[in-house]
């Protein structure tokens, strides 16, 4: 699918993860972004303001982000991929719209540069608290797609991946950047626009009296009609038949839940993301995600240089937990370090599945400071 | 007469969407229903043109009944969605259904800034003085000493002004009707579908199972009366004093003003980026 964005021919540039998110969203087909000033996000809003009546797109800032959620939803029904940024304190305002998006099956993007909290906390500092709020944070049990970034160059990757996700599941992608990430500026290379794959939703191809809006198929992803495509149908929050009625028949509730879950389980190797870093011999294994795998990065090459066999395993995708792969280091290795700027999240779920005698540690920092390769190291030294 | 009705029902009416609907008999969300039905109609717009939103409520549940395109969002929300909507398809009539805790309360916030952007919205907004669907508690319009499920002492709080505060906000077209007036309120959506900008047409309805019941009368017949008795044309009202329009009903166009649509302004903007 040619993508109607910038054509940025392999573009050396000097960005912020902040603004390598609006690339990457604009080379992804991004013409919708509805957001509210929020530290350390407010970049990506500014840049937008600029980018987009460029393109004729739209930038519109609301008056909270409760009503930026709101508009990007509007947005994507009217046929529009779109997008919004915020920082914690806004991110758990959106909560509930996004539990909307989930069930209303409207695919669109939201990027939480995370900052220290809770409440108004940090403002200014690094940190990862919100990992669970990203895949909980709404209210009912809900199909959900959190990615993480962890440098300059992957926020663009990643902003593009979240939109390709977006389209073909049609649900909400959270995208988890952090402070770090957000304000570090660096050299890139981005890639040609014609190599990079840019993925838009299915649009019913039958005649509009054969249109079922919610109908089940091979994928559990229906068609997805535009608002005035002649196609008319209903959209609600209430839990729909597929015809998109309210309905609560035990059986229609059962099938439609369960579709939502089913389409992400399927959907789950094109979901999965990570990379694995000097993980084939390891005996001790880091992992982690965001700006703390990069640090990680570094410690495992300070300790294979002092002869500890170590490795890591990045996470890229958080939600849906990519389980299998692991399930696989941690069979490996006979000690495994999670080390995260929050009291200890992912690791629970590291812990959650560990089958095997290996131990789990976590090491935490919360004081809106990054955590250092040293840090790394010298935990990585006590295994 | 009734012919016409039967043809406006099967044009417009869902026929998958199983019937009866789940408003109490006697209600006066039909009727607008009704109104903004025939305004459609009488405007020309074809079904695909028109998108109707709303928020959560009794008032709420409009949408799903109309072949349009329909989007029933969250409680208090409804302006927001619609916002998006109609940034990416300037060329869709989007008409937003409220209530009046929906709009003034939980949405007082996106009321205000939609008007004041001057978006290109009808929003009509069903003002039944109480929280109907979660059983009578008091909104932002109760009167003062009225009593709802959340003030059985009598309530207390002043209340909003649904057409001040959407002037002071900015709304370009503003409009008052009720239930009992029927044809003129035809009339006042129709104007307001065509205003370019910010529309609002508040409409008084009743809800007499929650409201009613606890304050004079639960028999709607008697409560639509008493709007007919107590409005006064916008025309009438100029000539009387505010003493004598104390409990009175205005009704008809309040204000009707041009200024440039959020839409114009950003088509400016985007016109100066390319160049
Ligand atoms: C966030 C949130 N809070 C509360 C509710 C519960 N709720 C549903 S409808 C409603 C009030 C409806 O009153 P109004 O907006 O006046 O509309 P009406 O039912 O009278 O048409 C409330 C409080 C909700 N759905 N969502
Ligand atoms: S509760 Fe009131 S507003 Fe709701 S349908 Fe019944 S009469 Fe109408």
């Amino acid at each position: 699918m040619p993508s109607s964005a910038p054509n940025n021919n392999g573009r050396k540039l000097l960005l912020q993860g902040n603004e390598a998110i609006v690339e990457g969203a604009l080379v992804a087909g991004c013409k919708f972004f509805a957001g509210y000033p929020i530290t350390p996000a407010s970049e990506i809003s500014e840049v937008f303001s600029r980018r987009m009546p460029e393109i004729g797109g739209t930038f519109i800032q609301m008056e909270d982000e409760i009503a930026s959620m709101g508009a990007i939803i509007g947005a994507s029904l009217a046929g529009a991929k779109s997008m919004t940024a915020t920082s914690g304190p806004g991110f758990s305002l959106m909560q509930e719209n996004i539990g909307y998006a989930s069930i209303a099956e409207t695919p669109c993007v939201v990027v939480n540069v995370m900052r220290g909290g809770p409440s108004t906390g940090l403002p200014t500092s690094p940190a990862q608290g919100d990992v669970m709020q990203a895949r909980w944070g709404t209210h009912g049990d809900h199909p959900i797609i959190v990615l993480t970034t962890s440098t300059v160059r992957d926020s663009f990757d990643i902003t593009v991946k979240a939109f390709n996700l977006a389209e073909e599941f049609r649900v909400p992608v959270i995208i988890l950047s952090d402070e770090g990430v957000a304000h570090t500026r660096e050299v890139v290379t981005l890639p040609a626009s014609r190599d990079i794959e840019v993925v838009d939703r299915t649009v019913p191809g039958m005649p509009p009296e054969m249109y079922v809006p919610f109908q089940d198929n091979g994928r559990g992803v229906p068609d997805m009609s535009t608002f005035g495509d002649g196609y008319r149908y209903h959209v609600t929050g209430l839990t729909h038949d597929v015809r998109g009625f309210p309905t609560m028949k035990s059986e229609e509730v059962n099938d439609f839940i369960n579709r939502l879950f089913r389409k992400i389980t399927h959907g789950f190797h094109k979901i999965q993301m990570v990379d694995t870093f000097m993980t084939e011999d390891a005996q001790v294994a880091v992992i982690a995600y965001g700006s703390v795998a990069r640090a990680a990065r570094r410690a495992v090459l300070d300790a294979r240089s002092h002869g500890i066999k170590a490795g890591l395993l990045h996470l890229i995708t958080l939600f849906p937990f990519p389980r299998t792969v692991v399930e696989r280091v941690l069979k490996k290795c006979r000690w495994v370090l999670v080390p995260e700027m929050n009291m200890g999240q992912m690791v629970r779920e590291v812990k959650r599945v560990n089958k095997y005698p290996t131990h789990v540690e976590k090491y935490s920092r919360v004081d809106g400071h990054i955590i250092t390769p040293d840090e790394i190291y010298y935990q990585l030294m006590k295994a | 007469m009734s012919q016409e009705v039967t043809r406006l029902v099967h044009k417009y009416l869902r026929h998958d969407k199983k019937f009866p609907h789940v408003w109490c008999p006697g209600c006066g969300n039909g009727i607008i229903l009704g109104a903004l039905i025939r305004a459609v109609d009488r405007l020309g717009f074809t079904k695909d043109e028109v998108v109707l939103v709303s928020g959560i409520g009794c008032s709420g549940r409009m949408p799903v009944y109309a072949d349009f395109n329909t989007l029933h969002t969250t409680h208090g929300r409804a302006l927001t969605f619609a916002t998006g909507v109609k940034l990416v398809k300037p060329d869709l009539k989007v008409i937003v259904i409220m209530g009046d805790g929906d709009a003034t309360a939980i949405g007082g916030n996106h009321f205000i800034h939609t008007a004041r952007r001057n978006i290109d919205l009808t929003s009509i907004i069903i003002n039944n003085y109480i929280y109907g669907m979660t059983g009578g508690q008091f909104s932002p319009t109760t009167p003062y000493g009225s009593m709802a499920s959340t003030s059985p002492y009598g309530h207390i709080e002043p209340t909003f002004s649904i057409a001040q505060l959407a002037e002071t906000a900015g709304a370009s077209f503003l409009a008052r009707g009720t239930v009992y007036h029927a044809r003129l309120l035809d009339k006042l959506i129709e104007s307001a579908i065509l205003n370019c900008g910010f529309s609002v047409v508040e409409v008084i309805s009743n809800c007499h199972v929650h409201f009613g019941r606890r304050n004079e009368t639960s028999n709607p017949v008697t409560m639509i009366k008493s709007m007919k008795e107590n409005a006064v044309t916008v025309e009438k009202a100029k000539k009387m004093t505010p003493e004598s329009l104390k409990d009175k009903i205005v009704v008809g166009v309040l204000n009707d003003i041009q200024k440039p649509a959020y839409i114009n302004e950003y088509q400016k903007i985007c016109e100066k980026a390319k160049n």
